[in-house]
Formats: C-alpha cells, sequence, structure tokens
C-alpha cells in the first residue's frame, strides 16, 4: 500500500480475474525482466524526507533582497503575496493543456489576457502563450525569420546576454543559418559601422538588445533606420522596462523576444521562468507556439480556444513551425497576476525606483574612483570597472551577506576587471551604502 | 469578464516600499522614453483575487476528477512536492550566485541525475531540457554530433514509425534531418521489413517511443535495436511512456543510446495548463561528451559546474534547466523509492487493461491485445451507424464531469480514443468512467443530436473554433482601437 496507489490487495485479484490473467506477470509478456530492484533506497515517509530535503536546501544560501545586486538576465523584485497564492490554485496547476476547450476556460482566458498584456508593453501585434525561455524565444525568432525571407544569416549584437547567443548557436547551426556576432561601442551600443559592413543579400535578421546585456538602452530609431528593406528586426528586451521605455514597435520591430522572469517569478536558480514572443499580425503563420484566441460557442456565449493550430508539430509534424509542445503557460498565468496586480503605474513605478536606485549606486561608486564602462544611457544595469581582486572580494560579499556585482568575466572571458552591477526596487539606500563600504 | 472590462483608471491593487532614494533626472533620449502608458489593468486587490479565482473554477484538472488522455501520464501530483519545491532556499536564488552558496541545489541535481540513469539504463544524462520536444531535439542533436564527430557526413535522415507523437518528425526536422516515415505492421508494432527498407549508410538514427502510443510493447526491440546498430545508426528513446517500464526494465537494457524523460508524466511533477515541464536527457557512455554544458560535476566533496567540453552540442537553454520542477521530481522519486516506483509500473498496467476489458464490451480495441500503460480504442462503428463521432463522445464526456481521453491519435487509427489511466486511480474510477461510457453509446444510438450537440453542463458549450482560425482574435480590443 502507498499514499499514492489505491489499490488493496482485494482489488488486485478482482481487477485480474476481470482481466483473465492469473498474477501481473502475464501482463508483461514478451517484456523482458531486465531489473529486480533499483539502486536506491525504498520510499521514506513524508516527516523523514521533509527534514533531509529542508537540510539540503539549507547548503544553499539565499541573501536579503536588498542585499542583492546581481541580475544579468533574473531579477529579484517585489512579488505581491496574491501571484503565488493565485497562481498556485491547483486548478490551474494541475491542468493539463487546454485542447478541451470547454472545460478550460480558466486557462485559456487567462492566457488571452496574458497574450494582451504582452502585447501592450512591446506595442506589438501578437503574442504566443510562451516558450520556455528568454534564450529559445530568441533562438525560435532566428528560425522564424528564415522561415519569413529565406535567407541564411542572422547578425547578433554581441551586446545581447550572452548565454541567448549560445543557445541561438546551438538552435540555428543544424539548419546552416549562420550567426554572426556585430561589436560594440565605447558606449555599450552596437557598432553600426560594423553592422552594415556585415549586411549582405544573404542577411536575414539583425538582433539587439533594449535594453542589453550591459543595461544600456540602444537606439532602435537608429539602428532601424540603418536597415534594408526586408530584414527582420529582432529586439530582446526585458519587460519591466517596457513600462519606462517606448515600445519595440514605435521603431519597426517584427518580432519582441525576452525573458519574462521579471514579472513575478522567483529566480529558482535560472528556471522555469519563461520567454515571451511577440510578433506582427502578417507574420502569424510562421509563428513558433500556442496561440490563444476569442470565440463564441453555439449559443454565442464569448469564449477561447487554441487557434492556428495547423502550425503546429501535432498536426503539420515534420512540417510545423517548431516542435514546441509543452510551454510554460502556468509561467504565463505569473505573469499576467503580477501586470495585473502592478497595473500601468505600479509597473512604471518599479522601473522609476529601480533607475534611481542604480543611478544613486553609480553615482556614489564613480565618487570613489570608480568607472562606468560605458556610456550610453542605461537604465537599471550597469557595467564598471573593478580590479582584479575583485573576483575574490566577489565571493567575500557573499560571506558578508551581499550578492556583489557579478564579475563579468565569468560570463565573457575577454571582459577582465568589470563587474555588472543590477539594482531593483527592492535596494533600499541603506543597503546600497552598506555595499559601498566594501569598496 | 475580462480583466481589462473590470479595469477602473485609477484604482490600485499594489504597494510598493520606500527604498528612500531621491529621483534622478532621467537621462534617456526622449524618443526612447515610453509616452503612452500601456493597457494594463487597474485593479484593487480583492478584483484580482476574485477574477483569477472564478477563471480557475471553470478549468477540469486533476484534482478536480479522473484525466485518461493516453500518452500525457496525468496521474496525481503529489501536494509534498509543491511544497518542497517551494521553499525559498530552492526559488530565491539566483543562478550565477558563487557556487559554494548553491551546492543545495546542485547537489540535489547531481543526485537527480544519477538516480534517472539508474532508472533507465543509461550512463550519463543532463537535467537542462525544459519539456519532452526539447529533451528530443538535444537528443538528436547529440545523434548528429556523433556521426559527425566520426567524419560521417552522409547520414541526412531520421526514421520515425507513423504512430510516433508529433513532436518527433518535428524535432528531427529542427535538427536538419529529413524525416522518414514507416508504416506500422498489422500488430501496431514496427515492421521489421519496413524498417530494413529504410535503413542504410544515410541513416543516423531510429527514434521509437516503447511501449508505443497504441500501448504495445515492441517485442522485437532485441532485433530493432541489432539491426540499427548494424546499420551504424543510433537509437533513441521517447520517454512519454516510460511509466509503463518502471520496476520491469530500462531503456538502457533494450539498447537504446539516447533517452528523453519527461518529469511531468513519469515523474509525477504537474502538467501547469501545458507546462513548465522536464524533459532530461541520457546517453549511453561514448555519447556523453556530446551532452549540453554546462555539467554538474563532483569534485571532492563539492558540486560544480563544468562548461569545459569541447565536443558538446552546446547550451541548449539558458541557465540550467527547469530546477523547481527537479525538486519535485527528486521529492517523487525520493518518497516512491525502489519499492513504490516497481509498484508505479505495475498498478499502471493493471489499470490500463482493467479498463481495457471494460472498454472492449462497449468498442473495439483497436489492436486488441494485453497492454502495457495504455491502450487505443476506435469508436468508428458507432461513427458509421449513428453519425457521432469520437469528438462527440469526449465531449459528452465533460457533461458527466470526466475529462475525454486523447482522440485523434496516434494518426494510424481513425474515431479513435487513447485512454491512459494511470496508477493513482483506483477500481472505483475506472469502473465509474466504463459506467459513463456504456451510457453515452446507449444516448448515441437512442439520441445521435444529444450527444452531437454536446456539451451542456460546461461554463461554455461547444466553440467554434474554425472562425476562431479563421478569423483570428488574438487579444482584447479595446475600446477605440482600430
Amino acid at each position: 500500500m502507498h499514499r499514492y496507489i489505491p489499490h488493496t490487495e482485494e482489488e488486485i485479484n478482482e481487477m485480474l480475474n476481470e482481466i483473465g490473467v492469473k498474477s501481473l506477470e502475464d501482463l508483461y509478456v514478451g517484456v523482458p525482466k531486465t531489473i529486480d530492484n533499483y539502486n536506491f533506497e525504498n520510499g521514506k515517509d513524508e516527516f523523514t524526507l521533509k527534514n533531509e530535503i529542508i537540510k539540503l536546501s539549507q547548503k544553499n544560501k539565499i541573501f536579503k533582497p536588498e542585499n542583492i545586486f546581481m541580475g544579468a538576465g533574473i531579477y529579484f523584485h517585489h512579488i505581491p503575496t496574491i501571484v503565488e497564492h493565485l497562481a498556485n490554485n491547483q486548478r490551474f496547476v494541475t491542468a493539463y493543456t487546454p485542447y478541451q476547450a470547454e472545460v478550460s476556460q480558466g486557462t485559456l482566458q487567462a492566457l488571452f489576457e496574458y497574450q494582451t498584456m504582452m502585447c501592450e508593453l512591446t506595442g506589438m501585434e501578437v503574442a504566443n502563450s510562451s516558450m520556455y525561455d528568454g534564450a529559445t524565444a530568441l533562438a525560435e525568432a532566428m528560425l522564424m525569420a528564415v522561415r519569413i525571407n529565406n535567407r541564411h544569416k542572422i547578425l547578433v549584437s554581441k551586446a545581447i546576454n550572452p548565454e541567448y547567443i549560445k543557445v541561438s548557436k546551438t538552435y540555428c547551426t543544424p539548419q546552416n543559418i549562420e550567426i554572426e556576432e556585430i561589436s560594440w561601442t565605447d558606449e555599450g551600443t552596437i557598432d553600426l559601422d560594423d553592422l552594415k559592413n556585415k549586411i549582405d543579400a544573404d542577411t536575414s535578421a539583425v538582433v539587439v538588445g533594449y535594453p542589453n546585456f550591459f543595461g544600456v538602452i540602444e537606439d532602435l530609431k537608429l539602428i532601424k533606420e540603418n536597415l534594408p528593406e526586408k530584414i527582420i528586426f529582432i529586439v530582446v528586451s526585458e519587460p519591466i522596462s517596457l513600462a519606462l521605455l517606448e515600445p519595440p514597435k514605435t521603431f519597426g520591430a517584427d518580432i519582441v523576444v525576452g525573458e519574462g522572469q521579471s514579472l513575478g517569478i522567483t529566480p529558482n536558480f535560472g528556471g522555469p521562468g519563461i520567454g515571451f514572443f511577440t510578433t506582427l499580425e502578417k507574420y502569424v503563420r510562421k509563428m513558433p507556439g500556442r496561440i490563444i484566441g476569442e470565440t463564441k460557442d453555439i449559443e454565442g456565449k464569448k469564449g477561447y480556444v487554441m487557434i492556428l493550430q495547423t502550425r503546429e508539430q501535432h498536426i503539420r509534424r515534420a512540417k510545423a513551425t517548431s516542435n514546441i509542445c509543452s510551454n510554460h503557460a502556468l509561467m504565463a498565468l505569473y505573469n499576467a497576476i503580477y501586470m495585473a496586480t502592478m497595473g500601468p503605474q505600479g509597473l512604471k513605478q518599479v522601473a522609476l525606483m529601480s533607475y534611481n536606485a542604480a543611478h544613486y549606486l553609480s553615482k556614489k561608486l564613480e565618487e570613489k574612483g570608480y568607472k562606468r564602462v560605458f556610456s550610453g544611457p542605461f537604465l537599471n544595469e550597469f557595467a564598471f570597472t573593478v580590479n582584479e581582486k575583485y573576483k575574490e572580494k566577489w565571493h567575500e560579499l557573499a560571506l558578508n551577506d551581499f550578492l556583489g556585482p557579478i564579475p563579468l568575466e565569468f560570463i565573457y572571458p575577454e571582459l577582465k576587471n568589470i563587474a555588472l552591477a543590477c539594482c531593483t526596487e527592492v535596494n533600499t539606500k541603506e543597503s546600497i551604502n552598506a555595499l559601498l563600504k566594501n569598496f | 469578464m475580462t480583466l481589462f472590462e473590470l479595469s477602473k483608471s485609477g484604482r490600485i491593487g499594489y504597494e510598493l516600499p520606500n527604498n528612500n532614494i531621491e529621483d534622478f533626472e532621467i537621462e534617456i533620449p526622449e524618443h526612447l522614453l515610453r509616452k503612452k502608458p500601456p493597457k494594463l489593468p487597474e485593479l484593487n486587490e480583492v478584483d484580482i483575487v476574485r477574477h483569477y479565482t472564478n477563471l480557475a473554477s471553470k478549468n477540469y484538472s486533476v484534482d478536480v476528477d479522473f484525466y485518461p488522455l493516453g500518452s500525457c501520464t496525468m496521474k496525481y501530483n503529489p501536494k509534498f512536492n509543491e511544497k518542497m519545491a517551494s521553499i525559498d532556499n530552492f526559488t530565491l536564488i539566483h543562478p550565477y550566485q558563487p557556487v559554494e552558496t548553491v551546492q543545495g541545489s546542485l547537489s540535489l541535481m547531481y543526485e537527480l541525475k544519477n538516480m534517472l540513469c539508474e532508472i533507465t539504463g543509461m550512463d550519463d544524462m543532463t537535467l537542462q531540457p525544459a519539456a519532452g520536444a526539447h529533451g528530443e531535439l538535444t537528443g538528436i542533436l547529440i545523434a548528429k554530433a556523433y556521426h559527425l564527430s566520426k567524419g560521417d557526413t552522409k547520414r541526412i535522415k531520421a526514421i520515425v514509425p507513423d504512430s510516433a507523437h508529433g513532436t518527433n518528425p518535428a524535432s528531427a526536422r529542427m535538427a536538419g534531418f529529413e524525416v522518414v516515415e514507416i508504416k506500422s505492421g498489422p500488430d501496431g508494432r514496427v515492421d521489421l521489413n519496413e524498417l530494413e527498407k529504410a535503413l542504410g549508410d544515410d541513416v543516423a538514427v531510429l527514434m521509437l517511443t516503447n511501449p508505443n502510443t497504441l500501448g504495445l510493447f515492441e517485442k522485437d526491440i532485441d532485433k530493432i535495436t541489432e539491426m540499427v546498430h548494424k546499420a551504424g545508426a543510433l537509437l533513441y528513446y521517447d520517454g512519454a511512456n516510460l511509466n509503463a517500464l518502471l520496476g520491469r526494465t530500462r531503456p538502457g537494457d533494450m539498447g537504446f543510446d539516447i533517452v528523453h524523460l519527461n518529469l511531468h508524466k513519469t515523474f509525477s511533477t504537474p502538467h501547469g495548463m501545458g507546462g513548465p515541464g522536464s524533459g532530461p536527457v541520457g546517453v549511453k557512455k561514448h555519447l556523453a561528451k556530446f551532452l549540453p554544458i554546462p555539467e554538474i560535476i563532483k569534485d571532492g566533496d563539492v558540486f560544480k559546474l563544468n562548461y569545459n567540453k569541447p565536443d558538446s552540442i552546446g547550451m541548449v537553454r539558458s541557465f540550467y534547466g527547469n530546477f523547481s520542477v527537479m525538486v519535485r521530481a527528486y521529492v517523487y522519486i525520493k518518497t516512491m523509492g525502489n519499492d513504490g516506483l516497481k509498484k508505479v509500473g505495475h498498478m499502471a498496467v493493471l489499470n490500463a487493461n482493467y479498463l481495457r476489458k471494460k472498454v472492449e464490451k462497449i468498442m473495439p480495441i483497436a489492436y486488441p491485445d494485453i497492454c502495457m500503460h495504455e491502450f487505443v480504442s476506435t469508436c468508428e462503428n458507432l461513427t458509421k451507424e449513428t453519425g457521432v463521432k469520437a469528438l462527440d463522445i469526449a465531449k459528452r464526456l465533460l457533461d458527466y464531469g470526466v475529462h475525454a481521453p486523447t482522440m485523434y491519435f496516434p494518426l494510424i487509427v481513425h474515431e479513435d480514443f487513447m485512454i491512459e489511466p494511470t496508477e493513482t486511480e483506483s477500481k472505483d474510477t475506472l469502473d465509474n468512467f466504463a459506467e459513463i461510457l456504456k451510457k453515452i453509446f446507449e444516448e448515441a444510438r437512442q439520441n445521435p443530436d444529444l450527444v452531437k450537440n454536446a456539451p451542456y453542463n460546461t461554463p461554455v458549450r461547444r466553440l467554434d473554433d474554425v472562425t476562431a482560425s479563421r478569423k483570428p482574435i488574438f487579444k482584447f480590443n479595446f475600446k477605440g482601437d482600430k
């Protein structure tokens, strides 16, 4: 007997009888028996296991939110209590993909509302209901660009998240799509001369960050002006920034993707977060992932269903726009509840407070003789020079309960003695001042 | 009502801390500053709570009742797993924290990887892929890297049986392979003659689900393995149906070279309305060097992330995978243990065969044989007789408060239901499902229109998905737009 397996001995016998076999063994006709036991322990009771797992978790160290100055793609923001509370409703958590729409209206409406809000933030016309993460969303955006214009070279700003570039290469190389990186300027923005030199007749798309990995806000207008027609303009963005920044659509973006973790999702050691994926209506049939649409039932009542499924693997098989099946729908729900809670004002206030905190830290560091590496405008992350001892110092800071600015050498081996700082609305003047004592 | 219709200008549902920091001048060029705020809803906290609570009540879920979706393994999702996954010391961890501050997470992942290797009979594993299909892509890229590493550039094909999940051909295509679909034999299994014809020195890999999507074990698996390996190709195991094999045999023992798992199927993590899942990929020793970076290694008593793998296929996603999902699967395996996991497989197979016997009295089983964890039945006769289709029966099931099985899949059976009860359902639940099904068949014969117009008792009636795709509405239409 086990608490997750309901069968009594008597029932097992009744069931075997009904099937017309004598023993469980008889159900494995032609199935070789190759194991008697797994080489690990028998099951443990909940009480014992709980203590063991809590003990294991305590080998991790968590930091007070106000003492965290590390971002680089994953952010600590305040998450209102109701976000997790509502998203943990087991009628969301234990539901499957909404194939039976009539009994999945909760899922479908929540995702439709999520899509609407992502369109509002990015300015784009269509959003899908989620990808795995920012990196795979970008990789899929590149594949989509190639489907649109049938060209095979992607130019990527080297100043976007390096992990995104690595993942994109894993996805693109097997399809003979070439990814070429474009260097950055002293401002930390994409080098337009390098870009213009590398654009050729086979260039399918250009990818820039907004803000980019160094926190610098690229001038999308200027970049777009330098792109020949037919080149797909892909923007990688961070959604909270978009409360303050003009939506990429204004500047002619064709696809806007990114990581949505900052919208109400805990860092989770890097996953699950969520990839968001938005584009223009004219490209929707080339788009990967599930899309929810509004419709009516036979009595004329409003309802929601999955639409344009002929793009997807379960129908189109090898000709599908992507192999994606399971997505990150539950994380889209977290995003939706967070956005509904913060509203336009709250989201803007988060962006502004993050801006102010980062600029305060930057000013104080400059007063202490530290220099910002890039001169371009930034929002809540910035790179600054440190001495060669900082790599060790960073570990000491952790012992002193600070998650300090990350030494960039871990991510870009060529960027020695540079750290990337991040602030959000949860950092206080006191915590910033306390951090500064270590510099 | 949508969030947007509930919204009232000026209402708020949030509070933020005071960080005591003065306002700085915004040094962002004017043209890059947002002019019009996004039309996000403005709501009070209670509005939001009621909105989502009401939405949730419109959802069917495993916690509500029986969810017999074939190949989806909708088993019960233990609440203890949820609780453990939500421990702050697991959720509030940044992936780039100093390695000495994340030893708990890395230790858990390392142990999980080893337990999954033991369960599958593989030598090494990555936990990075975010879903089953993502695992497939990862696995197929490993197959590709293996052949290329030997200088073998002519292997451009991947073989997939016609009963395979749609993700198989789609993943193979994404990895740049030409997909060759082979017909199943009359017993619903791989036809060895078809396989022989398809194999050659241009084939990189055979993707196989075993038991297959008809719930049948590929009895000729030893022969298949031999044929595939003799042709110089690799054998890939789609782990969607691994639940059936727990306590009996392992893909590694059958000769598979690459395996992907679905932690959200076999290992009880919730499906979350479509995700997040987790799709670890295991390989035999000779393929370990191709696994994605980073790998988790143990150096003495310390766990580390190793990025130095020159032959790796690279990164398949950011960071290290869906960690919170891994915690749930880890807790599940620890809870079940060796003894419990064996029982899982046995009871899953018992339940499927018992329900098969019950359903057999109502409609034919497509391949009437002892099955593993699931089976496929067809209502084609009833459709001919009454015009009532599988879809109609599915909708009528919703009226009776149970979820419909997977329908119209695999593609080789018509008007079919693919039924997977899982081990967490009791005999009573299965009996009840069979009773309802029987009743619906009676209704279909007596009053076909009743069934054709179902459902009646659901939050909405049958929805028009044809128009929804023909004239798509992608987002809420705010007044004044367009």
